[in-house]
């Protein structure tokens, strides 16, 4: 497996890499943006931005979906973009209320595609139970874009009485994913050009709310909850840790993976720990209760693959999240500085 | 996964481990040659659950490592031309250069893509009439023959807009300089197995002979490497000198016959200067006359302008298994994945990636073994300091 870093920290130019929700990610917007836009609310970097307005605890998020190709096996762009930001407001604990949509079209790009696009958005929201109720629409010229590119944004309303976040996991929780890792990665690589390759793995794009109300009403002491989409579970750990300023210990052997994921990331030189998924969480519950938020994920459709996959650890002098090996070795299990790339050999 | 579970399983590693703890009786340097075995022993800590008397160092089997820097510039070089799309594995972009590397020669307007087989750049060529395409071919013998086999696909369809910027190096020239320098501390070899599917076995047996050095053709997988170890051992042990084939479900003693003649075709071994290793006789592959026509060199001629390395990398000497990448006073402080003095951090398969990505720190090591030098160097960050100090006297009132 390989990253793609970025070489220089005195790049003048925006990379590839600084889009992989790596550690060139992590400093493009602690350089850049939150010197500028920073305020107590934006500077939590959470999933959604929870604030109190009216009476009410609102979640607000918004997402660009850029996904290449368009279609892959089990979603489209269209899907993609509902799910995406539903999921940003249930990680928070949000019931999504409403969403936007802007539209960014390159000239040339078949109208019929569009149609096909938009269709797949409105199944999504109506699956879902949302509406798109406001709108937006430009188009650049050919060249300049990549036929559609999608920014949807969320309003979603947490529930009094919950509270999830980073600075509420302790040492002995458990950490949960909803079902296995890395099926939307792989089945976009699979459709791409240049990699195309024969697999059944699907999209697990999905929108998770429903799975986050059944997880937070089953009477489990939830802490933290996470859609792992960008640098996969592994990311998604490292940043909770250090949030948290506690360390977690993983269990390779006990982390799901469909076969033909792993089969395609042994083919192509990934760590499925790093792919993304769109229809997963990872969720960090009360050690104790881990068999009931288990047993709640699992009653669920979207959570029928739910599994513990490690615990959380008091923070000591090692690298914050950790690995054991099917050997029963530790290796630290770090962010990467880029996206993963395929290997030559 | 068939082929793949059967070669990690945990009971068969804890056999094996026992098997060579009971074996060894004296302390051994083993080299594994190839970065893919290198990142196989990191990541399921095998250099850790060894006895401590068996050391690893790694092997300058990372072919986008020994690259050296003024191949990148010209590549960077020709993906700067107009109507010129340059193609590579994904692991060449990040290598840097003189300047930048060719992720930023991409950011700076070239038009520099990812392909997964050098025959998707004969594909592009064809379906972009208008544009040059450069393959920039890198690899040991285990990738050679498919470009081999894009270069003569371009020659039987007649394209003029196809050619190649070759980086392709063998594995034995370069064991031969390892195992013949006087600062050489290996003593016993785990040869990569994925050359020698394709190679064969013939060309090792005269470095065994000439060095009286085992080596172990082996495998990627973590039973692969143990069972590397335990056999190496074995010879070690009993004073024996062999050349031994672990990797027998994929190496046949003759190799791939006909990636072979491929290879013999189209490519002619040259000298090439190795980044780490100097210049090595017949150690690279360069295009054949009758495939002269296909030379990226040739057709936008391109100077090989000298290139210096980056003063304080040490990446040869971790290239040639003389020091550790931890031991390299930049490692983890100057040299990051993100700010790479040379290409052994950023490349997939480099030694110095590999230790970083396993969490290695400096420390770590010095407190492994008998030698244990805690030395500070200039450009540790003080920060560190008691954090280093905490470890060391933890890991001695631990181990004595």
């Amino acid at each position: 497996m390989a990253e793609c870093p970025l070489p220089d920290d005195g790049a003048d130019t925006v990379l590839l890499g600084h889009g992989s929700g790596g550690r060139m990610s992590a400093r493009l917007i602690g350089e850049v943006f939150l010197p500028a836009l920073g305020n107590p609310i934006l500077d939590r970097l959470g999933d959604s931005a929870v604030f109190d307005a009216g009476g009410l605890r609102l979640a607000f998020t918004t997402d660009a979906f850029v996904v290449h190709p368009l279609r892959f096996p089990g979603g489209d762009l269209g899907s993609l973009a509902v799910h995406g930001t539903i999921n940003d407001l249930a990680v928070a604990g949000a019931r999504p209320l409403v969403l936007s949509a802007a539209f960014i079209l390159e000239e040339g790009y078949p109208l019929a595609e569009l149609r096909g696009l938009v269709a797949s958005m409105r199944a999504a929201a109506r699956d879902a139970e949302v509406h798109v109720v406001a709108a937006d629409t430009k188009v650049v010229e050919r060249g300049k874009g990549d036929g559609v590119y999608v920014t949807t944004s969320g309003i979603g309303i947490v529930p009094r009485g919950v509270e999830l976040g980073p600075e509420c996991i302790r040492p002995g929780d458990a950490v949960l994913v909803s079902g296995p890792l890395g099926d939307h990665g792989i089945a976009v690589l699979s459709a791409r050009e240049g990699i195309a390759f024969d697999t059944d793995v699907v999209s697990d794009s999905a929108a998770l709310h429903h799975l986050v109300g059944a997880l937070l009403t089953s009477g489990a002491a939830v802490r933290c909850l996470r859609d792992p989409t960008r640098g996969g579970v592994a990311t998604v750990a490292n940043e909770l840790a250090r949030a948290a300023g506690v360390a977690m210990r993983l269990d390779e052997t006990a982390v799901p993976v469909r076969p033909g994921v792993r089969a395609a990331c042994e083919m192509l030189g990934l760590d499925p720990l790093y792919v993304a998924c769109e229809g997963r969480l990872l969720a960090v519950v009360a050690g104790a209760d881990a068999e009931r938020a288990l047993a709640a994920l699992r009653a669920h459709p979207l959570g029928a693959g739910a599994a513990r996959i490690g615990d959380v650890d008091a923070a000591d002098d090692g690298p914050p999240v950790r690995l054991r090996t099917p050997f029963g070795s530790l290796r630290a299990l770090d962010v990467l500085p880029g996206a993963q790339l395929p290997r030559i050999c | 996964m068939r082929y793949v579970d059967e070669y990690r399983d945990a009971a068969l590693a804890r056999a094996l481990l026992d098997d060579i703890r009971r074996a060894v009786t004296r302390p051994w340097t083993i080299m594994e040659v190839c970065g893919g075995q290198t990142h196989t022993i990191l990541r399921y800590g095998l250099d850790e659950l060894l006895p401590d008397t068996i050391e690893l160092v790694h092997g300058p089997g990372c072919p986008v490592c020994v690259t050296p820097i003024a191949l990148i510039d010209q590549a960077i070089a020709v993906a700067a031309l107009p109507a010129v799309t340059l193609c590579s594995f994904g692991d060449m972009l990040r290598v840097p250069g003189s300047g930048g590397d060719l992720f930023t020669a991409r950011a700076r307007g070239g038009d520099v893509r990812v392909v997964y087989s050098p025959l998707d750049a004969v594909a592009l060529a064809r379906r972009l009439p208008e544009r040059q395409v450069v393959f920039f071919g890198v690899g040991f013998e285990t990738t050679a023959p498919t470009t081999a086999m894009a270069v003569r696909h371009a020659a039987d369809l007649g394209l003029t807009n196809f050619s190649l910027l070759a980086a392709h190096v063998r594995v034995p020239p370069a064991l031969e300089a390892i195992l013949g320098a006087p600062d050489n501390r290996v003593q016993g070899v785990l040869a990569a197995g994925h050359v020698c599917a394709v190679m064969g076995l013939d060309e090792y047996r005269p470095l065994v002979e000439r060095f009286r050095v085992p080596i172990v053709v082996t495998g990627f997988e973590p039973l692969d490497l143990l069972q590397g170890v335990a056999l190496c051992v074995r010879q070690l042990e009993a004073g024996r000198v062999a050349l031994e084939n672990q990797y027998a479900r994929s190496v046949r003693p003759d190799g791939n016959r006909a990636a072979r003649a491929l290879l013999a075709e189209v490519f002619a071994p040259v000298a090439r200067r190795w980044r780490g290793l100097a210049e090595l006789p017949e150690s690279a592959l360069e295009l054949r006359p009758a495939f002269a026509r296909f030379d990226a060199t040739r057709r936008f001629a391109l100077e090989a302008a000298p290139a210096a390395e980056p003063p304080d990398c040490r990446a040869g000497e971790v290239l040639r298994g003389v020091l550790k990448p931890p031991q390299c006073p930049a490692f983890g402080t100057r040299c990051t994945p993100e700010r790479p003095l040379g290409a052994p951090m950023v490349s997939s398969e480099g030694a110095c990636a590999a230790y970083h990505r396993a969490g290695r720190r400096r420390e770590e090591v010095h407190h492994r073994g008998a030698e244990a030098p805690r030395r500070m160097e200039e450009g540790f960050s003080v920060a560190e300091t008691p954090r280093f100090c905490a470890s060391v006297v933890k890991s001695g009132s631990a181990g004595g």
